[in-house]
């Protein structure tokens, strides 16, 4: 009786595993014809093992039933078979080339990166992304856009979660489908890993080392990943967006970065000859300071050290002004403290270092300007 | 080889201290063999708090407990102290206590540096823990890639490193002990194929230990001086290379989860046999693929590197190594079915245990196959799909082994047979805990969700839910354990010297509980 109802469970997990590959239980099949042999092959194994473990747990379960002592079963007395462990040694051996084969080729197929139409360089740092297209003059980046109030929920219960919540971007990477796209892969700081799921490319991104990637995706759409390889603190707050737009919205959409970039440059000039009052600075300082520099130094300026040190109170904020540019500016290589001055403008640069030697009772009365930024550091 | 030993134990033959001074000094190995497996439960029990504030907080999106920065506090003292404080200490634990008993000696062959390889274990795992209180503790995952735990580190790298030095010496005087032991105080008589089974897994395991922790200890130095002396060994800046230090990492820590299962091979290929009534299929055949895994064990090391770049070549030939390990695997599982296959079988609680790790660490294995696929382990690597695999091997695998051990030699150790039906609650309450915690790891991961994060997108949330809810099933169920081996000290039904009627081995020849020195002449093998 009870080995009838085993057997029922057991046809239910197996039923029940044949719908494994519409729900979410299962590895994406994706949208390239990479991720498409992926899945092929994890499906492969997956029954493999399948069968075999229906195989070595049913002869285990059937001597669990029949072969008890207290049925009265009395102990066989063979221990050896060279026999049957010749064939137990030989038989995995071709499963295992079954596998081994069809993972080679695919494997081939990955590590091919020759002839790619688009190339981007992808840079991860703690813990944002930054992508640059080659050929193109255009490069951004691209960091987690869902509202703190939203995850931080230590201080009370916080926002609603919103749909994609920890898997938006304020500025996704953005592709063509139907073109192969080449990814050169590498990290400012600690190691991250630049993992899309749908496009079953995962490549760590080691600082000093250039590793490749590509894709080639099928079609257009909103593909979400996030970064594989422990990489600090907020490790788990730098998801990557991917948008793939057919051919021709995607050079409409180049175009249209290359406006914006002339536009931002024009921007940047004419903010030289701008001169804020304290309350602007302070204002444009926090939003900053909040979106780029609290994730180390915290909202409050007290940072987490010894990591990442106070700004409260820091003899650099409340010292020399031109140290302060110089590191904010131009980072401090070998520590989290990043070059800015890539990264922001011109006015978000002198807002911020306003706003630290300001806030929190750092007040040190100092206004900085942008051209005051510009002369420190020439850029 | 195999010389008489009694002149050898007898300065303090006869003699045990009281009170505090019998723990401190003792060179008993039975003594020592206690005190490891304590501290094994000890570190067990604080490795297994820190997962369930981890599962806490996991059990909903959302920061609701820890901030990201402790979160990742926990999981690297976590992982470091369930591998090095847990498991491994577990296994010299029972290395000590039954490995002398088992080849007819009288007591290790080097029982000062058996003290001694204890007693510094707990100054370790003190230094270790009083980070936390001084500055933050390690928060760079018990791998510690550079250059996150050098350059990017809190300021713990000096207490990780110091304590990992100290678990090494220990590590590595516990083999040279049992290494010496096997090869020169086995009982006239007793060749090496006639050893027990769980005397070669030790062994073999010994050798692993010392062509490994050496290597660690070189890799944690390293990692020192990057940190702190500017050296540059893995700072691409100064013209090192990250990547070697996980190359190097790995050829230690590899074979470092095969000395972490040989000996639960060494257990179940034990209990299984006494509980079938029948002897242990393939003897012979269990001892060259216990070998065989060993040597293949320090030729697949980058499987945990697929993705950092390897050329081609490398990624097919650490692909092939790794898919090769699964035939003396497979053996193996072939082996205890084939045990089990046509015997008289008992559902005692050792047994039930063994019976759970064979079919638990096989699912591991496999989970272990799909792994080794180099071009799906982009897909899989670094999720919870990895994390469902390692803790199959080594909680349902290592663990489970551990437990069966325990039941299966309490009656020898204290003189009292357990209770039964605590032991039975412990199995059940752990076996089905364990499966809803883990299982559905495999599911998170496939779905895409990375290892070693606070918090997580929402289509994660339910099976979260579940894992947590297993986690903290799980733990409370080894509570019972711990109530089941303290009534067991104190009393219980009087264990015979062999307590099992299918048992074999030289072990169930003394009275139980086994006397204070067993062996003084050596027993005659034929
Ligand atoms: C990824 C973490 C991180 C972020 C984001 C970050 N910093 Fe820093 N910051 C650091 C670290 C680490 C140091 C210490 C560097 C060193 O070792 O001198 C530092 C140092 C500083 C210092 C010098 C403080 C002192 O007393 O030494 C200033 C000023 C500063 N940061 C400003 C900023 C500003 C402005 C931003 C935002 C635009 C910012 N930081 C964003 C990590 C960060
Ligand atoms: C059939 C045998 C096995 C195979 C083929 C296998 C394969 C693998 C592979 C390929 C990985 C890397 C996954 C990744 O990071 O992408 C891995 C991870 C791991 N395996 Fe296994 N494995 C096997 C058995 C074991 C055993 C017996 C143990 C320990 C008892 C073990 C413990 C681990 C651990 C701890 C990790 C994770 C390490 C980390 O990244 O933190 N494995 N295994
Ligand atoms: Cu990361
Ligand atoms: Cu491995």
């Amino acid at each position: 009786m009870r080995s009838r109802n085993l057997s029922w469970l057991l046809l239910g997990v197996l039923f029940s595993s044949s719908t494994w590959a519409e729900s979410s239980i299962n590895l994406t099949e994706g949208v390239t014809g990479v991720s498409h042999d992926v899945y092929d092959l994890h499906m492969l194994v997956l029954y493999i093992c399948t069968v075999i473990g229906l195989v070595v747990f049913g002869a285990m379960f059937w001597s669990m039933f029949f072969h008890r002592k207290s049925k009265g079963h009395v102990a066989a007395t063979f221990h050896e078979s060279t026999k049957v462990e010749i064939l137990w040694t030989v038989i995995p051996i071709f499963i295992l080339l079954a596998m081994a084969i069809p993972a080679t080729n695919t494997l081939i197929a990955i590590e091919n990166n020759d002839n790619s139409e688009l190339t981007i360089q992808i840079t991860g740092s703690q813990w944002k992304w930054h992508y640059s297209y080659f050929d193109q003059d255009l490069d951004y980046f691209s960091v987690l856009s869902t509202p703190r109030a939203q995850w931080d929920n230590l201080s009370g219960p916080g926002e609603e979660k919103g749909e994609n919540y920890l898997l938006e971007v304020d500025k996704p990477l953005v592709i063509p489908i139907n073109r192969k796209v080449r990814f050169l892969i590498t990290s400012d700081d600690v190691i991250h890993s630049w993992w899309v799921p749908a496009f079953a490319v995962k490549q760590d991104a080691v600082p000093g080392f250039i590793n490749e990637a590509w894709t080639n995706v099928d079609e257009p759409g909103v593909y979400r990943g996030q970064c594989a390889e422990l990489c600090g603190k907020d490790h788990g707050y730098m998801p990557i967006v991917v948008t793939a737009l057919p051919e021709n919205e995607f050079d409409a959409w180049l175009k249209e970065q290359k406006v914006a970039a002339i536009a931002a440059a024009e921007a940047e000039k004419a903010s030289l000859a701008e001169r804020m009052t304290m309350e602007e600075l302070m204002t444009l300082g926090e939003s900053t300071y909040v979106a780029s520099c609290a994730a180390c130094h915290q909202a409050n300026g007290a940072g987490f050290p010894p990591s990442f040190p106070a700004l409260k109170g820091s003899p650099i904020a409340l010292g020399d002004v031109s140290k302060h540019i110089d590191i904010v500016v131009n980072g401090k290589s070998g520590t989290g403290m990043q070059a800015f001055g890539k990264q922001l403008t011109l006015k978000q640069l002198a807002a911020v270092i306003t706003y630290e030697r300001n806030a929190w009772g750092n007040n040190t009365g100092d206004v900085v300007q942008t051209a005051d930024v510009k002369a420190a550091t020439g850029k | 080889m195999t010389t008489s030993t009694t002149d050898m134990a007898h300065d303090d033959h006869g003699y045990m201290a009281t009170g505090i001074k019998r723990w401190l000094f003792t060179t008993n190995h039975k003594d020592i063999g206690t005190m490891y497996l304590w501290f094994a439960f000890i570190m067990f029990l604080t490795g297994g708090s820190m997962a369930m504030v981890i599962r806490a907080e996991l059990f909903q999106p959302g920061l609701q407990i820890v901030n990201p920065d402790f979160f990742n506090q926990l999981t690297t003292v976590h992982g470091l102290i369930m591998v090095f404080g847990a498991i491994m200490p577990a296994f010299t634990g029972l290395a000590n206590w039954m490995i002398p008993m088992m080849i007819g000696a009288p007591d290790m062959a080097l029982p000062r540096l058996n003290n001694w390889s204890f007693w510094i274990l707990p100054f370790a795992f003190t230094i270790l823990l009083s980070s936390f209180f001084l500055g933050g503790a390690p928060n760079f995952g018990w791998t510690f890639y550079a250059p996150l735990s050098t350059t990017y580190s809190n300021g713990s790298t000096a207490f990780f490193v110091f304590a990992v030095h100290i678990m090494g010496i220990s590590s590595i005087m516990g083999a040279i002990n049992v290494i010496v032991t096997i090869m020169n105080l086995r009982a006239p008589g007793m060749t090496y194929m006639k050893m027990p089974l769980f005397v070669w897994t030790f062994f073999i395991t010994a050798y692993l230990l010392i062509a490994v922790m050496p290597v660690l200890a070189g890799v944690v130095t390293m990692l020192l001086t990057d940190t702190y002396f500017g050296t540059s060994f893995f700072d691409a800046s100064g013209g090192g290379d990250p990547v070697m230090f996980q190359h190097i990492f790995w050829f230690f820590g590899h074979p470092e989860v095969y000395i972490m299962i040989l000996p639960a091979f060494g257990i179940v290929s034990t209990t299984i046999p006494t509980f079938s009534r029948k002897k242990l299929f393939g003897y012979s055949s269990m001892v060259y693929a216990t070998s065989s895994i060993a040597f293949l064990s320090f030729i697949v090391w980058a499987h945990h590197m697929f993705t950092t770049g390897m050329p081609l070549i490398g990624e097919l030939f650490f692909m092939y190594c790794t898919l090769l390990i699964a035939v003396p695997t497979g053996v193996k599982v072939f082996n205890w079915m084939a045990t089990m296959w046509r015997g008289s079988i008992s559902f005692e609680v050792p047994m039930m245990f063994s019976i759970a790790f064979v079919i638990l660490f096989t699912i591991g294995g496999f989970s272990g196959l799909m792994l080794a696929m180099a071009p799906v382990d982009f897909q899989y690597h670094d999720t919870y799909f990895v994390v469902a695999h390692f803790h199959y091997v080594l909680v349902t695998g290592s663990l489970f082994s551990i437990y069966a051990a325990a039941y299966y030699w309490l009656p020898k150790w204290t003189g009292h047979m357990f209770n039964e039906t605590l032991a039975k609650a412990h199995f059940w309450c752990s076996l089905i805990s364990v499966n809803l915690l883990f299982f559905p790891m495999h599911f998170l991961g496939l779905a895409g969700m990375p290892r070693r994060i606070p918090d997580y997108a929402l289509q994660f949330a339910d099976f979260n839910m579940w894992v947590s809810i297993g986690g903290f099933a799980f733990g409370l169920s080894q509570l019972i354990f711990l109530a089941v081996v303290i009534k067991c000290i104190r009393g219980g039904e009087k264990a015979p010297a062999k307590p099992w009627d299918g048992a074999e081995g030289l072990e169930w020849t003394v009275p139980s509980p086994a006397p204070y020195h067993t062996f003084s002449t050596p027993p005659k093998i034929d």
